[in-house]
Protein backbone atom coordinates (compact mmCIF):
# COMPACT_ATOMS: atom_id res chain seq x y z
CA UNK A 1 0.00 0.00 0.00
CA UNK A 2 1.44 3.48 -0.97
CA UNK A 3 1.80 6.31 1.58
CA UNK A 4 -0.29 9.10 1.76
CA UNK A 5 0.30 12.65 1.44
CA UNK A 6 0.10 13.81 5.36
CA UNK A 7 -2.87 15.84 4.78
CA UNK A 8 -4.77 13.01 3.37
CA UNK A 9 -3.75 10.90 5.61
CA UNK A 10 -5.05 12.61 8.47
CA UNK A 11 -8.75 12.64 6.19
CA UNK A 12 -8.05 8.66 6.18
CA UNK A 13 -7.92 8.40 9.66
CA UNK A 14 -11.18 9.73 9.86
CA UNK A 15 -12.90 7.49 8.06
CA UNK A 16 -14.36 4.57 9.02
CA UNK A 17 -14.36 0.84 7.91
CA UNK A 18 -16.55 -0.43 4.99
CA UNK A 19 -18.48 3.17 4.49
CA UNK A 20 -19.60 4.67 1.31
CA UNK A 21 -17.55 7.70 0.32
CA UNK A 22 -17.80 10.09 -2.75
CA UNK A 23 -14.50 12.30 -2.91
CA UNK A 24 -15.22 15.34 -4.42
CA UNK A 25 -12.06 16.66 -6.95
CA UNK A 26 -10.63 13.05 -6.21
CA UNK A 27 -7.34 14.15 -8.36
CA UNK A 28 -5.39 10.99 -8.78
CA UNK A 29 -7.66 8.55 -6.52
CA UNK A 30 -5.07 7.57 -4.14
CA UNK A 31 -7.16 8.68 -1.19
CA UNK A 32 -10.21 6.55 -2.31
CA UNK A 33 -7.28 4.15 -3.29
CA UNK A 34 -5.83 3.77 0.42
CA UNK A 35 -9.71 3.97 1.36
CA UNK A 36 -11.27 1.20 -0.65
CA UNK A 37 -7.34 -0.91 0.53
CA UNK A 38 -7.16 -0.33 3.81
CA UNK A 39 -10.88 0.53 4.98
CA UNK A 40 -12.84 -1.01 2.85
CA UNK A 41 -14.64 1.61 1.68
CA UNK A 42 -16.51 1.95 -1.61
CA UNK A 43 -17.68 4.75 -3.38
CA UNK A 44 -16.84 7.32 -6.40
CA UNK A 45 -14.55 9.73 -7.21
CA UNK A 46 -15.30 13.22 -8.97
CA UNK A 47 -12.50 14.84 -11.11
CA UNK A 48 -13.03 17.19 -13.67
CA UNK A 49 -8.95 17.30 -14.56
CA UNK A 50 -8.41 14.45 -17.96
CA UNK A 51 -5.45 13.76 -16.23
CA UNK A 52 -6.34 13.34 -13.06
CA UNK A 53 -9.38 10.87 -14.62
CA UNK A 54 -6.77 8.75 -16.35
CA UNK A 55 -4.46 8.37 -13.19
CA UNK A 56 -7.74 7.81 -11.21
CA UNK A 57 -9.02 4.61 -13.86
CA UNK A 58 -5.16 3.59 -13.55
CA UNK A 59 -5.65 3.09 -9.30
CA UNK A 60 -8.95 1.29 -10.31
CA UNK A 61 -11.07 3.85 -8.44
CA UNK A 62 -14.35 4.50 -10.22
CA UNK A 63 -13.99 8.05 -11.37
CA UNK A 64 -16.84 10.14 -12.98
CA UNK A 65 -15.45 13.06 -14.93
CA UNK A 66 -18.03 16.08 -13.51
CA UNK A 67 -17.88 19.71 -12.79
CA UNK A 68 -18.76 20.20 -9.48
CA UNK A 69 -20.13 23.83 -10.22
CA UNK A 70 -23.42 22.03 -11.46
CA UNK A 71 -23.40 20.31 -8.00
CA UNK A 72 -24.01 16.83 -7.39
CA UNK A 73 -27.47 16.11 -8.91
CA UNK A 74 -26.32 12.68 -9.66
CA UNK A 75 -26.82 11.72 -6.23
CA UNK A 76 -29.58 11.18 -3.54
CA UNK A 77 -29.66 12.17 -0.53
CA UNK A 78 -28.34 10.47 2.14
CA UNK A 79 -26.54 8.39 -0.31
CA UNK A 80 -23.17 8.43 0.88
CA UNK A 81 -21.48 7.82 4.71
CA UNK A 82 -18.70 10.38 3.98
CA UNK A 83 -18.35 12.81 1.35
CA UNK A 84 -14.67 14.26 1.14
CA UNK A 85 -13.52 17.26 -0.46
CA UNK A 86 -9.46 17.69 -0.20
CA UNK A 87 -8.00 21.39 -1.37
CA UNK A 88 -11.00 21.72 -3.61
CA UNK A 89 -13.38 24.24 -2.06
CA UNK A 90 -11.54 27.38 -2.73
CA UNK A 91 -11.33 26.06 -6.27
CA UNK A 92 -15.11 26.37 -7.11
CA UNK A 93 -17.52 29.05 -8.45
CA UNK A 94 -19.93 29.03 -4.77
CA UNK A 95 -18.36 27.04 -1.68
CA UNK A 96 -21.55 27.69 0.23
CA UNK A 97 -23.74 25.78 -2.15
CA UNK A 98 -21.58 22.74 -2.69
CA UNK A 99 -21.37 22.54 1.20
CA UNK A 100 -24.89 22.30 1.46
CA UNK A 101 -24.80 19.73 -1.59
CA UNK A 102 -22.27 17.53 -0.11
CA UNK A 103 -24.72 17.54 3.11
CA UNK A 104 -27.02 16.76 1.59
CA UNK A 105 -25.87 13.28 -0.18
CA UNK A 106 -23.82 12.70 2.70
CA UNK A 107 -24.14 11.88 6.73
CA UNK A 108 -20.96 13.57 7.46
CA UNK A 109 -18.23 15.79 5.40
CA UNK A 110 -14.64 15.61 5.82
CA UNK A 111 -13.17 19.06 4.26
CA UNK A 112 -9.66 20.77 3.63
CA UNK A 113 -8.15 23.60 2.45
CA UNK A 114 -5.32 26.88 2.65
CA UNK A 115 -6.10 28.81 5.07
CA UNK A 116 -5.45 31.95 3.76
CA UNK A 117 -4.93 33.59 6.97
CA UNK A 118 -1.78 31.58 7.27
CA UNK A 119 1.44 34.04 8.45
CA UNK A 120 3.56 33.42 5.37
CA UNK A 121 0.53 33.98 3.62
CA UNK A 122 -0.33 37.34 5.08
CA UNK A 123 3.45 38.13 5.34
CA UNK A 124 3.17 38.54 1.14
CA UNK A 125 0.17 40.90 0.78
CA UNK A 126 1.65 43.06 4.35
CA UNK A 127 5.09 43.48 4.17
CA UNK A 128 5.59 42.47 0.09
CA UNK A 129 2.29 43.57 -1.51
CA UNK A 130 2.12 40.67 -3.66
CA UNK A 131 -0.10 37.74 -3.75
CA UNK A 132 0.52 35.38 -1.81
CA UNK A 133 2.15 31.98 -3.37
CA UNK A 134 3.09 29.14 -0.96
CA UNK A 135 3.41 25.20 -1.20
CA UNK A 136 -0.58 25.02 -0.75
CA UNK A 137 -1.16 27.90 -3.10
CA UNK A 138 1.47 27.43 -5.80
CA UNK A 139 0.34 29.16 -8.50
CA UNK A 140 0.06 32.64 -9.84
CA UNK A 141 -2.59 35.01 -9.23
CA UNK A 142 -3.75 35.17 -12.81
CA UNK A 143 -3.41 31.76 -13.80
CA UNK A 144 -4.40 30.29 -10.47
CA UNK A 145 -7.80 27.85 -10.23
CA UNK A 146 -8.53 28.99 -6.54
CA UNK A 147 -10.97 31.23 -6.97
CA UNK A 148 -12.38 31.91 -3.30
CA UNK A 149 -9.74 31.81 -0.82
CA UNK A 150 -10.75 31.86 3.20
CA UNK A 151 -9.64 31.65 5.94
CA UNK A 152 -10.31 29.11 8.89
CA UNK A 153 -12.33 32.43 10.60
CA UNK A 154 -14.45 32.69 7.34
CA UNK A 155 -15.04 29.18 6.99
CA UNK A 156 -16.44 28.40 10.82
CA UNK A 157 -18.63 31.56 10.01
CA UNK A 158 -19.96 30.23 6.85
CA UNK A 159 -20.56 26.69 8.80
CA UNK A 160 -22.47 28.45 11.23
CA UNK A 161 -24.60 30.35 8.34
CA UNK A 162 -24.99 27.38 6.75
CA UNK A 163 -26.44 25.31 10.46
CA UNK A 164 -23.30 23.15 9.51
CA UNK A 165 -22.00 21.90 12.53
CA UNK A 166 -18.13 21.64 13.26
CA UNK A 167 -17.37 17.75 14.65
CA UNK A 168 -13.59 18.39 14.78
CA UNK A 169 -10.82 20.67 13.44
CA UNK A 170 -7.76 20.30 12.72
CA UNK A 171 -4.30 22.01 11.18
CA UNK A 172 -1.24 21.36 9.68
CA UNK A 173 1.63 23.94 9.02
CA UNK A 174 4.11 24.41 6.99
CA UNK A 175 5.38 21.41 4.96
CA UNK A 176 2.06 19.47 6.71
CA UNK A 177 3.89 18.98 9.12
CA UNK A 178 2.04 19.19 12.96
CA UNK A 179 1.36 23.09 13.85
CA UNK A 180 3.81 24.41 16.30
CA UNK A 181 3.03 25.22 20.29
CA UNK A 182 -0.10 22.66 19.88
CA UNK A 183 -2.57 24.04 17.57
CA UNK A 184 -2.39 27.66 19.61
CA UNK A 185 -3.64 30.60 17.35
CA UNK A 186 -4.53 28.18 14.18
CA UNK A 187 -5.57 30.92 12.14
CA UNK A 188 -2.23 32.27 11.94
CA UNK A 189 -0.16 29.23 12.15
CA UNK A 190 -2.04 26.29 10.38
CA UNK A 191 -1.29 26.21 6.75
CA UNK A 192 -3.95 23.51 5.88
CA UNK A 193 -7.51 23.24 7.65
CA UNK A 194 -8.92 20.09 8.06
CA UNK A 195 -12.55 19.68 9.43
CA UNK A 196 -15.08 17.60 10.07
CA UNK A 197 -18.83 18.07 9.31
CA UNK A 198 -22.28 17.16 9.57
CA UNK A 199 -25.56 18.85 9.54
CA UNK A 200 -26.69 20.65 12.86
CA UNK B 1 2.54 -5.73 -49.94
CA UNK B 2 3.09 -6.71 -46.46
CA UNK B 3 5.80 -3.97 -45.87
CA UNK B 4 3.46 -1.79 -46.21
CA UNK B 5 1.70 -2.70 -43.12
CA UNK B 6 2.19 -0.41 -39.84
CA UNK B 7 4.14 -2.51 -37.36
CA UNK B 8 0.93 -1.91 -34.96
CA UNK B 9 -1.38 -3.43 -37.24
CA UNK B 10 -2.73 -6.85 -36.84
CA UNK B 11 -1.91 -7.32 -40.00
CA UNK B 12 -3.31 -9.70 -42.82
CA UNK B 13 -7.04 -10.96 -41.80
CA UNK B 14 -9.24 -13.40 -43.13
CA UNK B 15 -13.71 -13.85 -41.92
CA UNK B 16 -14.26 -17.21 -40.71
CA UNK B 17 -17.68 -18.77 -40.61
CA UNK B 18 -19.20 -20.19 -37.24
CA UNK B 19 -22.86 -22.48 -38.42
CA UNK B 20 -25.21 -22.58 -35.74
CA UNK B 21 -28.33 -25.28 -36.47
CA UNK B 22 -30.15 -24.71 -32.97
CA UNK B 23 -33.02 -22.52 -33.57
CA UNK B 24 -32.85 -19.11 -32.19
CA UNK B 25 -35.83 -17.64 -30.92
CA UNK B 26 -36.26 -13.60 -31.72
CA UNK B 27 -37.43 -11.15 -29.41
CA UNK B 28 -40.28 -10.56 -31.97
CA UNK B 29 -41.66 -14.12 -31.58
CA UNK B 30 -40.49 -15.37 -34.44
CA UNK B 31 -37.54 -18.21 -34.98
CA UNK B 32 -34.65 -19.06 -37.43
CA UNK B 33 -33.64 -22.26 -38.01
CA UNK B 34 -30.03 -22.07 -37.87
CA UNK B 35 -27.94 -19.51 -38.93
CA UNK B 36 -24.23 -18.79 -39.85
CA UNK B 37 -21.89 -15.63 -37.86
CA UNK B 38 -19.18 -14.35 -39.92
CA UNK B 39 -16.68 -13.19 -36.91
CA UNK B 40 -12.91 -12.28 -37.08
CA UNK B 41 -10.15 -13.07 -34.83
CA UNK B 42 -7.16 -11.14 -33.68
CA UNK B 43 -4.25 -12.08 -31.40
CA UNK B 44 -4.24 -15.77 -29.27
CA UNK B 45 -6.65 -17.38 -26.91
CA UNK B 46 -4.99 -18.61 -23.78
CA UNK B 47 -4.56 -21.92 -22.05
CA UNK B 48 -7.44 -20.53 -19.64
CA UNK B 49 -9.36 -18.89 -22.57
CA UNK B 50 -9.51 -16.07 -19.80
CA UNK B 51 -8.05 -12.93 -22.13
CA UNK B 52 -11.08 -12.81 -24.52
CA UNK B 53 -12.79 -9.51 -25.56
CA UNK B 54 -15.87 -9.00 -27.57
CA UNK B 55 -16.08 -6.11 -29.57
CA UNK B 56 -19.74 -5.34 -31.23
CA UNK B 57 -20.57 -3.36 -34.40
CA UNK B 58 -22.50 -0.42 -35.23
CA UNK B 59 -24.99 0.51 -37.92
CA UNK B 60 -22.80 -0.07 -40.61
CA UNK B 61 -20.10 -1.76 -39.90
CA UNK B 62 -19.16 -5.34 -39.88
CA UNK B 63 -17.12 -8.16 -38.53
CA UNK B 64 -13.92 -7.04 -40.13
CA UNK B 65 -12.75 -4.72 -37.29
CA UNK B 66 -9.04 -4.62 -37.53
CA UNK B 67 -6.25 -5.08 -40.02
CA UNK B 68 -6.52 -5.70 -43.88
CA UNK B 69 -8.48 -8.17 -45.94
CA UNK B 70 -6.49 -9.18 -49.49
CA UNK B 71 -8.22 -7.49 -51.50
CA UNK B 72 -8.64 -4.10 -49.89
CA UNK B 73 -5.06 -3.26 -48.62
CA UNK B 74 -5.53 0.42 -48.14
CA UNK B 75 -8.87 0.09 -46.30
CA UNK B 76 -7.89 -1.06 -42.56
CA UNK B 77 -11.36 -2.73 -40.33
CA UNK B 78 -13.40 0.04 -39.03
CA UNK B 79 -11.63 -0.04 -35.46
CA UNK B 80 -8.32 0.05 -36.37
CA UNK B 81 -7.59 2.78 -34.29
CA UNK B 82 -8.12 0.57 -31.42
CA UNK B 83 -7.53 -2.73 -31.94
CA UNK B 84 -3.79 -4.13 -32.58
CA UNK B 85 -0.09 -4.35 -31.15
CA UNK B 86 0.18 -1.79 -28.40
CA UNK B 87 -3.64 0.09 -29.08
CA UNK B 88 -6.04 -0.22 -26.05
CA UNK B 89 -7.27 -3.73 -27.24
CA UNK B 90 -3.54 -4.97 -27.50
CA UNK B 91 -3.36 -8.14 -29.11
CA UNK B 92 -0.50 -8.82 -27.76
CA UNK B 93 -2.88 -9.57 -24.38
CA UNK B 94 -5.78 -10.03 -25.61
CA UNK B 95 -7.84 -12.27 -27.86
CA UNK B 96 -10.46 -9.96 -29.92
CA UNK B 97 -13.53 -11.56 -31.44
CA UNK B 98 -15.81 -9.55 -33.56
CA UNK B 99 -18.92 -10.89 -35.41
CA UNK B 100 -21.18 -9.63 -37.76
CA UNK B 101 -24.35 -9.25 -36.59
CA UNK B 102 -27.47 -11.52 -37.58
CA UNK B 103 -29.28 -9.99 -39.95
CA UNK B 104 -25.95 -8.45 -41.89
CA UNK B 105 -25.16 -8.74 -45.41
CA UNK B 106 -21.27 -8.96 -44.84
CA UNK B 107 -21.37 -13.07 -44.24
CA UNK B 108 -23.80 -13.89 -41.52
CA UNK B 109 -27.40 -15.13 -41.92
CA UNK B 110 -29.37 -12.24 -42.97
CA UNK B 111 -31.73 -10.76 -46.05
CA UNK B 112 -29.43 -11.37 -48.40
CA UNK B 113 -28.47 -15.41 -47.13
CA UNK B 114 -31.03 -17.91 -49.00
CA UNK B 115 -34.36 -18.84 -47.05
CA UNK B 116 -34.29 -22.59 -46.51
CA UNK B 117 -37.92 -23.01 -46.43
CA UNK B 118 -37.92 -21.24 -49.90
CA UNK B 119 -34.66 -21.75 -51.47
CA UNK B 120 -34.82 -17.89 -52.69
CA UNK B 121 -33.30 -14.77 -50.44
CA UNK B 122 -35.07 -13.97 -47.62
CA UNK B 123 -35.05 -10.06 -48.57
CA UNK B 124 -37.69 -8.55 -46.41
CA UNK B 125 -38.93 -11.89 -44.78
CA UNK B 126 -36.00 -11.45 -42.87
CA UNK B 127 -37.15 -11.46 -39.37
CA UNK B 128 -36.35 -8.37 -37.56
CA UNK B 129 -33.39 -8.77 -35.07
CA UNK B 130 -33.19 -6.72 -31.66
CA UNK B 131 -30.19 -6.25 -29.33
CA UNK B 132 -31.20 -8.67 -27.37
CA UNK B 133 -31.55 -11.38 -30.12
CA UNK B 134 -27.76 -10.32 -31.04
CA UNK B 135 -26.41 -10.83 -27.41
CA UNK B 136 -28.05 -14.04 -27.74
CA UNK B 137 -26.26 -15.25 -30.71
CA UNK B 138 -22.45 -13.62 -29.83
CA UNK B 139 -23.17 -16.04 -26.80
CA UNK B 140 -23.54 -19.25 -29.08
CA UNK B 141 -20.37 -17.56 -30.32
CA UNK B 142 -18.54 -17.24 -27.22
CA UNK B 143 -19.25 -21.00 -26.39
CA UNK B 144 -18.09 -22.46 -29.92
CA UNK B 145 -15.12 -20.48 -29.51
CA UNK B 146 -14.47 -22.18 -25.98
CA UNK B 147 -14.87 -19.03 -24.23
CA UNK B 148 -16.84 -19.05 -21.09
CA UNK B 149 -16.32 -15.72 -20.14
CA UNK B 150 -15.37 -12.52 -22.05
CA UNK B 151 -12.87 -10.42 -19.99
CA UNK B 152 -14.74 -7.71 -21.45
CA UNK B 153 -17.56 -6.41 -24.08
CA UNK B 154 -16.53 -3.55 -25.65
CA UNK B 155 -18.44 -1.32 -28.37
CA UNK B 156 -19.27 2.22 -29.70
CA UNK B 157 -22.57 3.12 -30.84
CA UNK B 158 -24.87 0.33 -31.52
CA UNK B 159 -21.99 -1.39 -30.68
CA UNK B 160 -22.30 0.03 -27.05
CA UNK B 161 -25.44 -0.94 -26.93
CA UNK B 162 -24.79 -4.25 -27.19
CA UNK B 163 -21.82 -3.89 -24.69
CA UNK B 164 -24.71 -2.58 -22.17
CA UNK B 165 -27.44 -5.58 -23.26
CA UNK B 166 -24.37 -8.16 -22.19
CA UNK B 167 -23.62 -6.52 -18.95
CA UNK B 168 -27.57 -7.10 -18.31
CA UNK B 169 -28.74 -10.11 -20.04
CA UNK B 170 -25.67 -12.27 -19.33
CA UNK B 171 -23.82 -10.65 -15.93
CA UNK B 172 -21.80 -13.76 -15.10
CA UNK B 173 -20.01 -13.91 -18.25
CA UNK B 174 -18.70 -10.77 -18.53
CA UNK B 175 -15.66 -9.18 -16.54
CA UNK B 176 -16.19 -5.45 -18.33
CA UNK B 177 -18.89 -3.58 -20.11
CA UNK B 178 -17.01 -0.92 -21.77
CA UNK B 179 -19.64 1.52 -23.69
CA UNK B 180 -18.64 4.37 -26.20
CA UNK B 181 -20.48 6.78 -27.17
CA UNK B 182 -23.57 4.99 -27.08
CA UNK B 183 -27.19 5.41 -25.11
CA UNK B 184 -29.85 3.38 -23.17
CA UNK B 185 -31.76 4.78 -25.81
CA UNK B 186 -32.60 6.33 -29.04
CA UNK B 187 -34.76 10.24 -28.41
CA UNK B 188 -37.16 11.31 -30.62
CA UNK B 189 -34.81 12.88 -32.84
CA UNK B 190 -32.90 9.80 -33.69
CA UNK B 191 -35.73 7.34 -34.63
CA UNK B 192 -36.69 10.28 -36.46
CA UNK B 193 -33.37 10.69 -38.85
CA UNK B 194 -33.51 6.70 -38.82
CA UNK B 195 -37.20 7.03 -39.90
CA UNK B 196 -36.25 9.85 -42.76
CA UNK B 197 -33.36 6.90 -43.84
CA UNK B 198 -36.15 3.89 -44.18
CA UNK B 199 -38.43 6.57 -45.71
CA UNK B 200 -35.91 7.05 -48.51
CA UNK B 201 -35.17 3.25 -49.01
CA UNK B 202 -38.76 1.99 -48.84
CA UNK B 203 -40.18 4.60 -51.48
CA UNK B 204 -37.53 3.99 -53.67
CA UNK B 205 -39.05 3.07 -56.59
CA UNK B 206 -36.91 -0.23 -57.03
CA UNK B 207 -37.34 -1.16 -53.38
CA UNK B 208 -40.41 -3.60 -54.53
CA UNK B 209 -41.57 -3.72 -50.94
CA UNK B 210 -38.00 -5.25 -50.07
CA UNK B 211 -38.10 -7.66 -52.77
CA UNK B 212 -35.76 -6.26 -55.08
CA UNK B 213 -33.76 -9.00 -55.65
CA UNK B 214 -36.58 -10.90 -57.47
CA UNK B 215 -36.79 -8.14 -59.59
CA UNK B 216 -33.25 -7.96 -60.17
CA UNK B 217 -33.13 -4.20 -59.21
CA UNK B 218 -31.66 -2.33 -56.27
CA UNK B 219 -32.69 0.98 -54.44
CA UNK B 220 -30.00 2.38 -55.03
CA UNK B 221 -31.30 5.94 -54.81
CA UNK B 222 -33.04 5.18 -51.43
CA UNK B 223 -30.11 3.60 -49.71
CA UNK B 224 -27.74 6.25 -51.07
CA UNK B 225 -30.08 9.27 -49.70
CA UNK B 226 -30.24 7.09 -46.28
CA UNK B 227 -26.14 7.02 -45.98
CA UNK B 228 -26.02 10.62 -46.88
CA UNK B 229 -28.44 11.65 -43.83
CA UNK B 230 -26.52 9.22 -41.67
CA UNK B 231 -23.22 10.90 -42.19
CA UNK B 232 -24.62 14.37 -41.87
CA UNK B 233 -25.59 13.25 -38.54
CA UNK B 234 -21.61 11.79 -37.53
CA UNK B 235 -19.73 14.71 -38.22
CA UNK B 236 -20.21 18.11 -36.46
CA UNK B 237 -20.95 21.08 -37.72
CA UNK B 238 -17.36 21.93 -37.11
CA UNK B 239 -15.66 18.78 -38.30
CA UNK B 240 -17.79 19.69 -41.84
CA UNK B 241 -16.68 23.50 -41.84
CA UNK B 242 -13.29 22.04 -41.26
CA UNK B 243 -12.98 19.31 -43.69
CA UNK B 244 -14.95 21.09 -46.24
CA UNK B 245 -16.19 24.91 -45.54
CA UNK B 246 -17.55 26.10 -48.77
CA UNK B 247 -14.90 24.80 -51.11
CA UNK B 248 -15.85 24.06 -54.45
CA UNK B 249 -14.48 21.34 -56.54
CA UNK B 250 -13.66 23.23 -59.93
CA UNK B 251 -11.13 26.08 -60.19
CA UNK B 252 -13.92 28.70 -61.62
CA UNK B 253 -14.82 31.03 -59.43
CA UNK B 254 -18.17 31.61 -61.21
CA UNK B 255 -21.07 29.20 -60.15
CA UNK B 256 -22.23 26.45 -62.47
CA UNK B 257 -25.99 27.47 -62.20
CA UNK B 258 -27.04 23.95 -62.12
CA UNK B 259 -27.72 20.95 -59.63
CA UNK B 260 -24.11 19.19 -60.59
CA UNK B 261 -21.98 18.39 -58.04
CA UNK B 262 -20.09 21.71 -56.72
CA UNK B 263 -19.70 21.98 -53.17
CA UNK B 264 -16.67 19.74 -51.75
CA UNK B 265 -19.22 18.48 -49.48
CA UNK B 266 -21.66 17.31 -52.07
CA UNK B 267 -18.78 15.32 -53.47
CA UNK B 268 -18.32 14.01 -50.11
CA UNK B 269 -21.71 12.86 -49.72
CA UNK B 270 -22.43 11.21 -52.99
CA UNK B 271 -19.36 9.50 -52.50
CA UNK B 272 -20.26 8.03 -49.43
CA UNK B 273 -23.96 7.35 -50.41
CA UNK B 274 -22.79 5.14 -53.44
CA UNK B 275 -20.14 4.01 -52.42
CA UNK B 276 -22.08 2.66 -49.37
CA UNK B 277 -24.49 1.21 -52.08
CA UNK B 278 -21.80 -1.32 -53.33
CA UNK B 279 -21.20 -2.81 -50.31
CA UNK B 280 -24.51 -2.92 -48.02
CA UNK B 281 -28.07 -4.05 -48.51
CA UNK B 282 -30.77 -2.18 -48.25
CA UNK B 283 -32.82 -4.47 -46.20
CA UNK B 284 -30.21 -4.77 -43.71
CA UNK B 285 -30.35 -1.08 -43.06
CA UNK B 286 -33.79 -1.19 -42.53
CA UNK B 287 -33.47 -4.00 -40.22
CA UNK B 288 -30.57 -2.38 -38.48
CA UNK B 289 -32.14 1.29 -38.04
CA UNK B 290 -35.32 -0.68 -36.16
CA UNK B 291 -32.93 -2.51 -33.88
CA UNK B 292 -31.88 0.74 -32.76
CA UNK B 293 -34.89 2.19 -32.19
CA UNK B 294 -36.32 -0.71 -30.51
CA UNK B 295 -33.51 -0.62 -27.75
CA UNK B 296 -34.72 -0.10 -24.36
CA UNK B 297 -33.24 -2.31 -21.47
CA UNK B 298 -35.68 0.20 -19.40
CA UNK B 299 -38.46 -1.10 -21.09
CA UNK B 300 -38.64 -4.14 -19.06
CA UNK B 301 -38.52 -2.27 -15.97
CA UNK B 302 -41.36 -0.01 -16.30
CA UNK B 303 -39.06 2.73 -17.55
CA UNK B 304 -36.23 2.30 -14.55
CA UNK B 305 -32.93 1.86 -16.13
CA UNK B 306 -31.16 1.52 -12.86
CA UNK B 307 -33.65 -1.09 -11.80
CA UNK B 308 -32.42 -2.91 -15.45
CA UNK B 309 -29.21 -2.81 -14.22
CA UNK B 310 -29.78 -4.00 -10.91
CA UNK B 311 -28.38 -7.74 -12.01
CA UNK B 312 -25.14 -6.14 -13.34
CA UNK B 313 -21.70 -7.59 -11.97
CA UNK B 314 -19.40 -5.98 -14.45
CA UNK B 315 -17.26 -2.67 -13.92
CA UNK B 316 -18.25 0.08 -16.81
CA UNK B 317 -16.17 2.19 -18.84
CA UNK B 318 -18.43 4.62 -20.32
CA UNK B 319 -17.20 7.38 -22.80
CA UNK B 320 -18.64 10.28 -24.87
CA UNK B 321 -18.13 12.78 -27.32
CA UNK B 322 -18.59 16.64 -26.81
CA UNK B 323 -19.32 17.21 -30.17
CA UNK B 324 -21.49 14.19 -30.57
CA UNK B 325 -24.89 15.49 -31.06
CA UNK B 326 -25.92 11.88 -32.59
CA UNK B 327 -25.72 9.84 -29.27
CA UNK B 328 -24.63 13.21 -26.95
CA UNK B 329 -22.82 12.89 -24.02
CA UNK B 330 -26.09 13.49 -21.36
CA UNK B 331 -27.04 10.15 -23.79
CA UNK B 332 -24.26 8.37 -21.61
CA UNK B 333 -24.90 10.38 -18.72
CA UNK B 334 -28.31 8.26 -18.14
CA UNK B 335 -26.39 5.28 -18.05
CA UNK B 336 -23.74 6.29 -15.96
CA UNK B 337 -26.35 8.12 -13.47
CA UNK B 338 -27.88 4.71 -13.36
CA UNK B 339 -25.29 2.76 -12.37
CA UNK B 340 -24.56 4.91 -9.92
CA UNK B 341 -28.02 4.59 -8.39
CA UNK B 342 -27.52 1.19 -8.51
CA UNK B 343 -24.21 1.59 -6.61
CA UNK B 344 -22.25 -0.24 -9.66
CA UNK B 345 -18.44 0.59 -10.50
CA UNK B 346 -18.68 2.70 -13.02
CA UNK B 347 -15.94 4.82 -14.43
CA UNK B 348 -17.00 7.92 -17.06
CA UNK B 349 -14.94 10.48 -19.18
CA UNK B 350 -16.20 13.01 -22.06
CA UNK B 351 -13.41 12.78 -24.41
CA UNK B 352 -13.30 16.88 -25.78
CA UNK B 353 -13.55 16.09 -29.70
CA UNK B 354 -14.81 17.99 -32.42
CA UNK B 355 -15.40 15.22 -34.47
CA UNK B 356 -18.54 14.38 -33.86
CA UNK B 357 -20.04 10.73 -33.50
CA UNK B 358 -17.72 9.75 -35.72
CA UNK B 359 -15.06 10.51 -32.92
CA UNK B 360 -15.51 6.76 -31.31
CA UNK B 361 -13.47 5.76 -34.66
CA UNK B 362 -10.83 7.80 -34.37
CA UNK B 363 -7.44 8.27 -32.80
CA UNK B 364 -8.27 10.89 -30.29
CA UNK B 365 -5.22 10.54 -28.31
CA UNK B 366 -6.82 11.36 -24.49
CA UNK B 367 -9.76 8.87 -26.06
CA UNK B 368 -6.87 5.99 -26.40
CA UNK B 369 -5.17 7.05 -23.49
CA UNK B 370 -8.19 6.75 -21.12
CA UNK B 371 -9.53 3.35 -22.99
CA UNK B 372 -6.07 1.86 -22.48
CA UNK B 373 -5.28 2.00 -19.19
CA UNK B 374 -9.18 0.90 -18.72
CA UNK B 375 -7.34 -2.13 -20.18
CA UNK B 376 -4.58 -2.21 -18.68
CA UNK B 377 -6.54 -2.79 -15.59
CA UNK B 378 -8.75 -5.56 -17.14
CA UNK B 379 -5.63 -7.12 -18.15
CA UNK B 380 -4.01 -7.42 -14.64
CA UNK B 381 -7.27 -8.97 -13.86
CA UNK B 382 -7.33 -11.43 -15.93
CA UNK B 383 -3.21 -11.66 -15.61
CA UNK B 384 -2.14 -11.08 -19.32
Amino acid sequence: MTTLRPDLQMVADWVGKKQRVLDLGCGDGSLLRYLFDSRQATGYGLEIDPAGITQSVANGINVIESDLDEGLSDFDDDAFDQVIMTQTLQAVQRPDQLLREMLRVGRTGIVTFPNFAYYRLRYHIAVRGRMPMSEALSYAWYETPNIHFCTIRDFEALCAELGIHILERRVLSHDLKRPPLRGFLPNLFGEIALYRICRA
Amino acid sequence: MSDAIPPNSVGWVTPRYAQFDEPLALESGRELPGYTLAYETYGTLNAQASNAILVCHALSGNHHAAGFHADDAKKPGWWDACIGPGKPLDTNRFFVVCSNNLGGCHGSTGPISENPETGELYGADFPMVTVKDWVQTQARLADHLGIERWAAVAGGSLGGMQALQWAIDAPERIGHAIVIAAAAKLSAQNIAFNEVARQAIRSDPDFNDGRYHRAGATPRTGLMLARMLGHITYLSEAAMGEKFGRERRSEQSDYGFDYNVEFEVESYLRHQGQSFVDRFDANTYLLMTKALDYFDPAAATGGDLAAALANVRSPFLVTSFTSDWRFPPAASHEIVRALLDTNKRVNYAEIRANHGHDAFLMPVPRYLEIFSTYMQRVADEVGV
